[in-house]
């Protein structure tokens, strides 16, 4: 990641996590992309975020106050902005080897984020979604 | 509880199995140390053909084998259920009683032998050592299967906790080698300090980790002496008046300037730290701590009470298992290695003593330890 690469000038992304190390990483991340990075650690207050603000890409972790909140926060980002794209990240998948992603149609229909990610996430992959999705 | 063994008898003589399931199906006993109770479902077989479709079809605990049937040889069948890897123990009885049955019987994996004829009583007594040694054996293979699941759970969880630091510090490790916040260190200095915040965590789950090892395996060289509990509780507020002063918590001790109890300060000094850091970092800004510190009898009891966030029920009934941590609103962004209760918990247990505790959510929690004065010669 190079710092010139600033090509996300002028957007805004919305970062929900409750870890706050992994909120520290991914608002730098994405500053460092030239990102306006707006962040909530619970549900509750990104719920609210998604109601009052406009952004142009969100990045919610799965597990928050409740099991499911990522979800929750996809489908209700979605119903709002349907064209906005969701990046969900978990740490569900190394810690219980629950996998599941959003690639099969079965999947797409319950699970609202364009992306699912494994934390542990590396900048430049998330990078690369990113790139990907506000092509 | 109750616990109903099925015993198959295999003899050819129709007065010989009369007998035994006579004798049989109305005894029981207690085995004391589980504590359960022991009774008998008897079947029969007359041959070996008759053994051998019965064994298909149902689970036996113990077998009455006679050594010599119509169709076949007793040992051939002990053979058969040895190969069979049958969860059951063999008792072989025989007409002809000589020692080289014995022997062979024996050595084919039979767990006894009962020379005929022989009476009720005989047989009770044979039939009430297999029937102990089953169900002790289960028990005991229980037991261990149950120990390798907690082992195995805490060893997970255990792995869980100690990743989680080393990811957020790779994570801003790598985000420093990309220069994503700029070309100066100074530009790092919120990452930096996080990176000491998280390693120091680990460190302290470390720490915490090998005391609860320690007294666990009883290795942790205990130092029982006669000492002061005030000076111990004094020494301990010292250390968190800095942390408490931060958010402006006010530390009152009562508790009397002469104390005397024969114990280990070392892990006096353990309970008391985690007990007043706890009430610290789930306590609200400008909120009290109070440690109280009273001898009772030959008892030590110390209670930490706090004015912050409380537990609910179902909280409580959790915490004080490993790795418990609430994550809620409150507590946010609080450090801690979910093992320090798991420590007193043992500790206490090391002075037959007991630690318990009140809370209530929003209000705050009282935690009380009573630690018995050590009455061993010191």
């Amino acid at each position: 990641m190079k710092k010139t690469d600033i090509n996300f000038k002028g957007k805004k992304a919305l970062v929900v996590d409750d870890d706050q190390d992994f909120l520290e990483q991914t608002n730098l991340i994405l500053s460092s992309l030239g990102f306006e990075v707006i962040s909530a650690d619970s549900q509750k207050k990104a719920e609210e975020l998604i109601e009052h603000i406009q952004y142009d890409i969100a990045v919610f972790d799965l597990m928050l106050e409740n099991h499911d909140s990522g979800f929750i926060l996809s489908y209700k980002s979605k119903k709002k902005n349907p064209d906005v794209p969701v990046i969900m990240v978990t740490a569900v998948s190394s810690e219980t080897g629950i996998s599941f992603d959003s690639t099969s149609n079965e999947e797409k229909s319950w699970i609202k984020a364009d992306v699912l990610l494994n934390k542990g996430i590396r900048p430049e992959q998330l990078e690369k979604e990113i790139r990907r999705l506000l092509k | 509880m109750n616990e109903t063994l099925k015993i198959l008898v295999v003899d050819d003589e129709p007065g010989m199995r009369r007998g035994a399931i006579r004798s049989l199906h109305s005894f029981s006993f207690p085995i004391e140390d589980i504590p359960l109770n022991v009774n008998f479902q008897l079947s029969e077989a007359s041959s070996g053909t008759e053994f051998y479709n019965i064994i298909k079809q149902q689970q036996f605990d113990i077998v009455l084998l006679d050594y010599k049937l119509p169709d076949c040889n007793g040992l051939e069948l002990l053979d058969f259920l040895q190969k069979g890897n049958f969860d059951l123990l063999v008792i072989m009885m025989t007409a002809y009683a000589s020692i080289e049955v014995a022997i062979s019987a024996t050595k084919s994996g039979a767990f006894d032998f009962l020379a005929k004829p022989f009476s009720t009583d005989e047989l009770r007594i044979v039939i009430r050592k297999a029937a102990e040694r089953l169900v002790l054996q289960r028990q005991a293979k229980k037991l261990a299967e149950e120990k390798k699941q907690i082992r195995f759970q805490f060893l997970s969880v255990l792995s869980h906790e100690l990743k989680a630091p080393l990811n957020a510090i790779e994570g801003y490790l790598n985000l420093m080698q990309a220069r994503s916040a700029g070309e100066k260190i100074s530009d790092y200095e919120k990452i930096i300090s996080r990176c000491l915040i998280r390693i120091d965590g680990m460190k302290k789950l470390i720490y915490d980790l090998l005391d609860l090892t320690r007294i666990e395996s009883g290795q942790k060289k205990r130092n029982l002496i006669e000492f002061n509990v005030y000076d111990s509780v004094k020494k301990a507020i010292e250390t968190f008046t800095p942390d408490a002063q931060k958010r402006n918590i006010t530390i009152i001790c009562n508790c009397n300037e002469n104390l005397p109890f024969k114990g280990d300060p070392a892990e006096l000094d353990i309970v008391l730290n985690n007990l007043i850091s706890n009430a610290i970092k789930y306590n609200r800004e400008n909120g009290m701590v109070t440690i109280n510190a009273f001898l009772e009898a030959n008892q030590l009891i110390i209670s930490v009470a706090d004015t912050g966030i409380g537990m609910s029920e179902g909280e409580l009934s959790r915490l004080f298992s490993e790795f418990v941590r609430f994550k809620k609103e409150e507590n946010k962004g609080v450090e801690g290695s979910g093992l320090g209760l798991s420590i007193l918990k043992r500790i206490a247990e090391l002075y037959n003593g007991s630690i318990d505790v009140k809370s209530e959510e929003g209000k705050g929690s009282t935690f009380t330890i009573k630690l018995k004065a050590e009455e061993r010669k010191i």
